[in-house]
């Protein structure tokens, strides 16, 4: 899969984990090191949308039933992916680099947005 | 700083434009009020020379992101607790702390954890409403609720009075809609206009709420979009103030009697609008952080006397 990262704005995890250890004082809440089973890597099927800049990208992406899309957050805020309906898919919050996925199983258009920030849209059309 | 000193100069005469960007881009020792509708702009030190009545006084903190541990700050919880120091060294105890959303950066439950500790060391009390950032559990808010919606109502709103000013909580990050910007809903609105019913029209309002009153970009969801309905409930009083966070930065408007005043966060600065990509976190250099982020105090003096929001950086 390829991953485009924006290095400008990350900090090496092991800076991170370091200076979280220092100012937690033994009560570490470590943000963004620990990844959730859920956002593991995912399997290198599918495309993939990339979250950067509050944006979707590609916002509107048109795939075959069966396929399996893939949403990266590569910002430092953290976002969401929901369809419209709110029932079709529903990610959970997105912190930066975790990723979450869905299988389109029926043909149709699936719009969707991110419910922190609802400016941001995009849409899956899915195919036979 | 440039602008400050020519405003130093001209207290009556400073204009709207000019008091916006001086409060946008410096805003420290200027004190901000409105006298009979109209803005004007005056040192702190003779505005509180000027008035005679002590007045009460709150702060508003906003956006503390706490869990926030990236390039644009490696711990919020260090500039909240400097947040919080600086509001137990004001000579004069306010009455209470309104937090204005965001206390967390994922809504769990050791970042509330961590934000109460620290908030606590001001020993006042506190009211809260959400930010987007504090619904993120898996049951929309619910956590939230359970931590600091007591004497709330729906997702979170509430009002109370306080020596005669009467403050109302607002929510507008709960369920918003696809495509839209902040949101109340029509439940709180029915609330809203009940709860401002009757009252006279010379009572002093307080609304505060996370998002923004009044859109300040579109583009980026920096705004709400049925605050205009709230705000016809508001047309009658004779002052309206709204506090506001979200946007991380200072920023304010009049309309009529109402006065819009966007307050810094304690975690991070965002860019001004149209000035970057996106609304995300801006990496500024160490030396200058803590020049964008702060608290903002509000005194209140009876009567027709001004209410006065003055924003103090963590730098100051
Ligand atoms: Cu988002």
């Amino acid at each position: 899969m390829s991953r485009v990262i924006c290095t400008r704005r990350r900090v090496s995890p092991l800076r991170a984990l370091a200076l979280a250890t220092v100012l937690a004082g033994g009560s570490a809440s470590v943000v963004g090191v620990a990844v959730p089973a859920w956002a593991a890597e995912p399997a290198a099927v599918g495309p993939t949308v990339k979250i950067d800049n509050f944006t979707f990208g590609p916002a509107a992406l048109t795939i075959k039933v069966g396929t399996t899309v893939t949403w990266v957050n590569g910002d430092d805020i953290p976002h969401t992916v929901v369809s419209v309906d709110h029932t079709t898919f529903k990610s959970k919050v997105l912190d930066t680099d975790q990723s979450y996925t869905f299988t389109f199983t029926k043909a149709g258009e699936y719009p969707y947005f991110c419910s922190l920030h609802p400016h941001m849209t995009g849409k899956v059309v899915v195919q036979n | 700083m440039k602008d400050d000193e020519r405003d130093a100069g001209s207290e009556e005469g400073l204009d709207r434009r000019g008091l916006l960007k001086c409060m946008t881009w410096g805003g420290t020792g200027l004190i901000w009020s409105l006298s009979a509708g109209l803005p004007s702009a005056m040192l702190v030190d003779q505005a509180l020379g000027a008035t005679a009545v002590k007045p009460f006084t709150f702060m508003q903190v906003s956006d503390s992101h706490i869990g926030f541990m990236k390039p644009a700050n490696p711990d919020a919880r260090v500039t909240l607790r400097e947040a919080i120091a600086k509001i137990n060294a004001l000579p004069q105890k306010p009455d209470f702390i309104i937090h204005t959303g965001d206390i967390s950066q994922l809504s769990k439950p050791e970042e509330f954890d961590d934000a109460d500790q620290i908030i606590r060391e001001a020993g006042l009390p506190v009211f809260y409403v959400p930010g987007e950032h504090d619904m993120l559990d898996d049951e929309n808010g619910k956590l939230y609720l359970s931590r600091y919606g007591k004497n709330t109502k729906g997702t979170g709103w509430f009002s109370f009075d306080h020596a005669g000013v009467h403050f109302v909580g607002l929510v507008n990050v709960a369920n918003l809609k696809g495509g839209g910007m902040g949101s109340f809903g029509p439940d709180q609105l029915v609330w809203l206009k009940q709860d401002l019913a009757g009252r006279p029209a010379s009572t002093p309002i307080v609304i505060f709420a996370h998002i923004p009153l009044w859109t300040i970009s579109q583009e980026w969801g920096w705004g709400t979009d049925d605050a205009g309905e709230a705000l016809t409930y508001l047309a009658r009083f004779g002052s309206v103030t709204v506090l506001n966070g979200h946007i991380h930065q200072i920023m304010q408007k009049v309309e009529g009697r109402i006065t819009f005043h966007t307050a810094n966060s304690t975690a991070f600065p965002q860019p001004a609008p149209g000035t970057a990509p996106s609304p995300g976190p801006v990496k500024v250099p160490e030396d200058k952080l803590r020049t964008l982020l702060g608290v903002t105090r509000v005194d209140f003096v009876r009567g027709d006397k001004p209410l006065a929001i003055l924003d103090t950086p963590l730098s100051a």
